[in-house]
């Protein structure tokens, strides 16, 4: 109960200070079961995205967040685990025989959507980072879960690094037609489409 | 509510019914067909009953309803316009300023009713504190442009919309305590002006006016809707402490400054590649879209008004 009303206050909130437009170019919102990569510039980066999607979608729809953040003060772990119930990844591999991306398989096959940022962390710059190789293992594990690139537009604006106060510009959140990785795709390949296919969702730099 | 605003809010009440009845009419005669001129101008008359809603329950409500209702209008104008104009992380502490400190400063002395400061406070104090804020960041590209983009910003969201209730602070011998009725003129007509301008565009438009700045407005909706709302104001006169031909004559001052106005935006527009400055009202684009006109005629109708009546 506490946990919906907080999820509520917190969406809520994203929306009122960005009036959040969300833009479905190439595919509808329904449940599939789908991994959503966005660009990540920003902590609201997911709860944007979240926001963005109808209510009935996102109880299913996880954020994956690194652990060593999220981890640290029961704020944060209240938030990411019981509000958003999201799926916490050991980004410093602590135990090397471990699969690192075994939990968000785990979260597929219970039959939940993602939502991942491939950059891996957050970009002060304009653009695109280098994607990282999980969405392309992930891909080939799930084969039938849709590849959705999601831009974040404003947001860097909204909520700059190191910033405390939001400023109330527009964000707008745009999500493409799905990938699949082709059959005889290489990695690098794949991850230069993907992040070819989420550049060309972003509006134009002045 | 006195009984002329009343009678005022009535006769719009007439006019947006008949308006709602001509586009039912419209959209039965196009059968099942999709026509998306005539779902725009339905999507349009609808907005239309909200805006004078919104702004007949602020009326109701008293004048720190009415300084409240366009503090938010500049609040939403400000968002838009900053939201389309590129700006640099360098540039946070200015615009922090302009939405948490500028804003509220702004309407909170028009709601005092200082005109000596209201009337200088963004031109003069914030024009110089803006570049200074601007400066700390110690990032120098494109100083002058980003500095001036939110400066105009201000400009045109902040002050420009501020001098519509700031009409309410002028002591007019002879008209007091209708004040709200001034606001109420102000607004029909320029709004007025632009709804015929588009009527007459679409009945009888040709010639392009601005191609290149703004490609649906025409020579004849131009000339048509700046006649016709001019003639209105006329005709509204006794709602105002003016004669049948000073109304006449502020109209259509107020309707060429407002026209101009849309060509202004426009041109931004164009430049940032959009053909709507939001999306916050349904049929009509932004809430800039639906005020371009108001920014540009209100500080001069305010300063016509204050000098010869005030």
């Amino acid at each position: 109960m506490f946990e919906r009303l907080f999820a509520h206050a917190i969406t809520g909130a994203a929306r009122l200070i960005t009036g959040a437009r969300s833009l479905w170019l190439g595919c509808a919102p329904v449940p599939t079961k789908r991994i959503y990569f966005a660009n990540h510039c920003s902590h609201g980066d997911f709860v944007l995205l979240w926001a963005s999607l109808p209510p009935s979608l996102r109880p299913r729809t996880r954020p994956v967040a690194g652990a060593d953040y999220w981890q640290k003060g029961a704020v944060r772990r209240f938030v990411i685990n019981r509000v958003f119930n999201g799926v916490l990844i050991d980004r410093d591999r602590s135990d090397p025989s471990a699969n690192p991306l075994q939990p968000m398989l785990d979260a597929l096959d219970l039959g939940d959507s993602l939502i991942l940022f491939p950059e891996g962390t957050r970009n002060q710059g304009d653009g695109l980072l280098p994607f990282k190789g999980g969405l392309y293992r992930l891909g080939q594990a799930r084969p039938e879960v849709e590849l959705v690139p999601v831009w974040i537009a404003n947001l860097n604006r909204v909520m700059p690094k190191g910033r405390a106060l939001p400023l109330p510009l527009l964000c707008t959140v745009s999500f493409g037609e799905p990938l699949s990785i082709g059959p005889a795709e290489a990695k690098e390949d794949f991850l230069a489409r993907a992040r070819e296919a989420l550049l060309a969702l972003a509006p134009e730099q002045a | 509510m006195d009984r002329n605003t009343l009678l005022l809010f009535i006769g719009i009440g007439l006019l947006l019914a008949i308006a709602s009845l001509i586009g039912y009419l419209l959209k039965r005669r196009a059968g099942g067909t999709e026509n998306p001129v005539i779902d725009n101008l339905n999507a349009r008359i609808n907005a239309w009953w909200v805006m004078v809603a919104v702004i007949g329950i602020a009326f109701w409500l008293g004048h720190t309803a009415v300084v409240v209702l366009f503090y938010l209008v500049s609040f939403f104008a400000l968002r838009e316009f900053i939201t389309l104009t590129p700006t640099r992380r360098s540039d946070y502490p200015a615009l922090v300023a302009a939405f948490y400190f500028v804003l509220p400063m702004q309407y909170l002395l028009v709601g005092i009713g200082w005109y000596g400061m209201f009337a200088i406070f963004i031109p003069v104090y914030v024009f110089l504190l803006l570049p200074i804020l601007a400066s700390l960041g110690g990032d120098s590209t494109r100083f002058l442009e980003r500095a001036s983009k939110v400066q105009w910003g201000l400009m045109i969201a902040v002050f420009c919309v501020s001098h519509v209730p700031a009409l309410l602070t002028l002591d007019i011998r002879g008209y007091e305590g209708r004040n709200l009725l001034l606001i109420a003129w102000l607004v029909m007509v320029v709004q007025l002006s632009d709804v015929l301008q588009y009527v007459c565009g679409k009945l009888a438009g040709k010639r392009k006016i601005a191609p290149n700045l703004s490609p649906s407005k025409t020579v004849e909706g131009f000339v048509g809707g700046v006649a016709l709302a001019t003639a209105i104001g006329a005709a509204l006169f006794w709602i105002t402490p003016f004669a049948l031909w000073q109304a006449a004559l502020i109209a259509l001052a107020v309707n060429l400054l407002g026209f101009f106005g849309g060509i202004v935006m426009s041109a931004i527009k164009r430049d940032r590649g959009v053909k709507d400055w939001g999306h916050m009202i349904e049929g009509h684009g932004g809430m800039l879209d639906r005020l371009d006109s108001v920014c540009f005629a209100a500080p001069i109708f305010f300063h016509l008004v204050r000098y010869w009546w005030a």
